[in-house]
């Protein structure tokens, strides 16, 4: 009597049949560039013995435009859209930590009202952002509702933005010294609306997800990493935060005007898939909160500092970071006095993070590389650059 | 229209190109005119208009604005408890320097290594932030290699910088700390440094057959271009 197994391989010409089919051979395959569950262009090479991982290596560079050569070429000024291509999801964040870097530069501030107004629509960025990884993150996984759901809700930020500035995605919000716009007539009732709308539907989305039994089996305890290992390897943003580091750049060294408000930075204990879904849920609440707070206190007076036109920092270099939805988004820049950077030098969150993943994924099942590719949070345009 | 207007004059206030704007504010106009830098010294705003990209910019700027480089604040020493540990073990070999209130180490390239080390190991300085290079021809100790670093204890950040030759190899920091693999690899693709010990040195960003490195200050571009346009499409660039 012969098994299905058998029969199906007695078709096959192989050797040693039932030696070949018992064997576990490791096997060698290609995950991506071109794969839906990557965000994007990520290869990820993948050492398997059957369904487990036994290692990966990570092939990137399909994206990259070479953004801080391009920032060499071009003045400072100039560059300000460029920086909106790298993290194409939180355009806004990567806006604002250059010009802040910039402003550094030059040791100007801009004026209160445009940072009320930056923090705003960062904030809400953030919260685009983590919808955007939500929806799709679920589904990855294979929950196809959140999706829907999300992208719904997102559309409300993105037509705020449109409202302001035109564009809803490459927003170039920000200009160095404050912002190029004043705010719409019915800004501050839009922004209002908004809060009211989503914070519903935040619990909304807990509904679908958190303690659905499929989703609680595919993220509890898959990827996990412990607060040790992420800051050997450099990892920030709500990856470190679920591993209960509390570290949150707006409170460990606040920028704009984070002291003002008051918000609480969620942490997780666990480090693992689920505890990163419930840090961001979490932040987008705290995000509200910051929100509604600031959209209250929005004070009268000039939304732009008065910036030279020609852009000519001191010679110097500066280093500033703020917290973008995936991390520590960091600029170095150096100038030696002309008009155009010297050299500029992009800390990209999901690059470094990203060096995480064959931890994360070693001797887990390969479905879970989509989990934790997902749990990372990475956009390859950041990646990069 | 657009084209004429561009570089005639002052461009128009920002809102008037805003597709659905609302309110035009009066109050504020969003580009000031620029009668005085006021936090810092900064080139005499003779010129109306941007630069104009047509002509050389540089030469375009230069007659009226004399004093050519603004001057900024100068870096000055920088002292704490963490450089005077530091003195006591390497003398003038350190320079301990503070600018716009950013702390930096300049290190001589013989001692950075162990500098490094003690950085993270006695300073506790657990969180290797980045790393990075910047080229300078001129020089002759061409890279200016530079770690940024963060300490959760201390909440503070410092950057360590020293300089090495071209062709010169810096030992690895992933030993350190496991987060400037990557780093370290995006460093060699761009500058060609080479890290000596890293386990797995190769091309992060770029192709493996690429030739050149380009964030050195010497690497053309039309160059490459063109050639590549050359071989790979059979006909001239438009470069």
């Amino acid at each position: 009597m012969t098994t299905d197994a058998t029969k199906y391989l007695s078709h096959l010409e192989l050797g040693e049949r039932e030696q070949t089919f018992l064997d576990s051979n490791e096997l060698i395959i290609n995950m991506g560039p071109q794969h839906p569950a990557t965000h994007g262009v990520l290869r990820v090479i993948l050492k398997l013995d059957g369904e487990k991982v036994l290692g990966t290596e990570c092939v990137i560079g399909y994206l990259h435009r070479g953004v801080e050569k391009i920032a060499e070429n071009r003045t400072y000024t100039m560059f300000n859209p460029y920086v909106d291509r790298m993290d194409y999801v939180a355009a806004v964040s990567n806006g604002l930590g250059y010009c802040e870097a910039v402003e550094k530069l030059l040791n100007i501030e801009a004026p209160p009202r445009a940072n009320f107004v930056r923090v705003i629509l960062t904030e809400l960025n953030r919260i685009a952002s983590h919808q955007l990884w939500l929806g799709t993150h679920a589904l990855d996984i294979g929950a196809m509702t959140p999706l829907f759901y999300t992208f719904r809700d997102r559309e409300e930020i993105l037509k705020i933005f449109e409202k302001y500035c035109g564009a809803r995605l490459t927003t170039h919000a920000f200009r160095i010294g404050g912002c190029l716009y004043e705010t719409y007539d019915g800004f501050e009732r839009d922004v209002k609306k908004f809060v009211d709308f989503v914070r519903p539907k935040i619990d909304e989305y807990e509904e679908l997800l958190t303690t659905n039994r499929i989703w609680v089996e595919r993220t509890k305890g898959v990827g996990f990493i412990s607060p040790k290992d992420c800051i050997a390897l450099g990892v920030t943003g709500p990856v470190l935060r679920a591993s209960g580091v509390k570290w949150d750049i707006r409170k460990a060294q606040p920028y704009a005007n984070y002291k003002e408000f008051d918000f609480e930075i969620p942490t997780g204990q666990n480090g693992d898939t689920y505890d990163r879904y419930l840090v961001r849920l979490a932040e987008m609440r705290q995000s509200l909160r910051i929100i509604s707070q600031a959209v209250q206190r929005i004070p009268e007076g000039p939304i732009m500092a008065k910036v030279p036109k020609v852009i000519k920092p001191p010679v110097g270099e500066i280093y500033h970071s703020i917290e973008a939805p995936k991390g520590e988004l960091g600029y170095f820049i150096v100038s030696d006095g002309s008009t155009q950077p010297y050299r500029v030098r992009v800390r990209p969150p999901s690059f470094v993070n990203l060096q995480a993943l064959d931890l994360m994924v070693r001797g887990q099942l390969v479905a879970d590389v989509i989990a934790v590719i997902g749990t990372l949070d990475i956009v390859l345009g950041e990646v990069d650059r | 229209m657009a084209d004429e207007n561009k570089f005639s004059s002052p461009p128009p206030p920002g809102n008037a190109q805003m597709p659905g704007a609302g309110k035009q504010s009066g109050s504020v106009e969003p580009l000031p005119p620029v009668d005085k830098p006021v936090p810092i010294p900064n080139p005499p705003p003779t010129s109306t208009s941007e630069p104009k990209p047509a002509s050389p910019p540089k030469a375009a700027a230069a007659p009226p604005a004399a004093p050519a480089k603004p001057i900024g604040p100068a870096p000055v020493p920088w002292d704490s408890p963490l450089v005077a540990s530091l003195r006591r073990q390497y003398g003038s070999g350190i320079e301990p320097l503070t600018y716009l209130g950013q702390n930096y180490i300049v290190a001589d390239s013989s001692i950075a290594p162990e500098l490094l080390q003690i950085m993270r190991d006695e300073e506790r300085f657990d969180y290797c932030v980045d790393v990075t290079a910047v080229h300078y021809p001129k020089r002759e100790k061409q890279f200016d290699l530079i770690w940024i670093l963060y300490s959760f204890q201390r909440n503070e950040r410092v950057r360590v910088k020293t300089m090495i030759a071209d062709g010169e190899s810096f030992p690895t920091s992933t030993t350190i700390w496991p987060a400037a693999n990557w780093l370290e690899r995006e460093v060699f693709d761009m500058f060609g440094i080479k890290f000596d010990g890293h386990s797995d040195l190769k091309r992060i960003l770029l192709p493996e057959g690429w030739k050149g490195h380009p964030l050195r200050k010497d690497y053309g571009i039309i160059q490459q271009d063109k050639e590549w346009v050359q071989i790979n499409l059979g006909i001239e660039s438009g470069q």
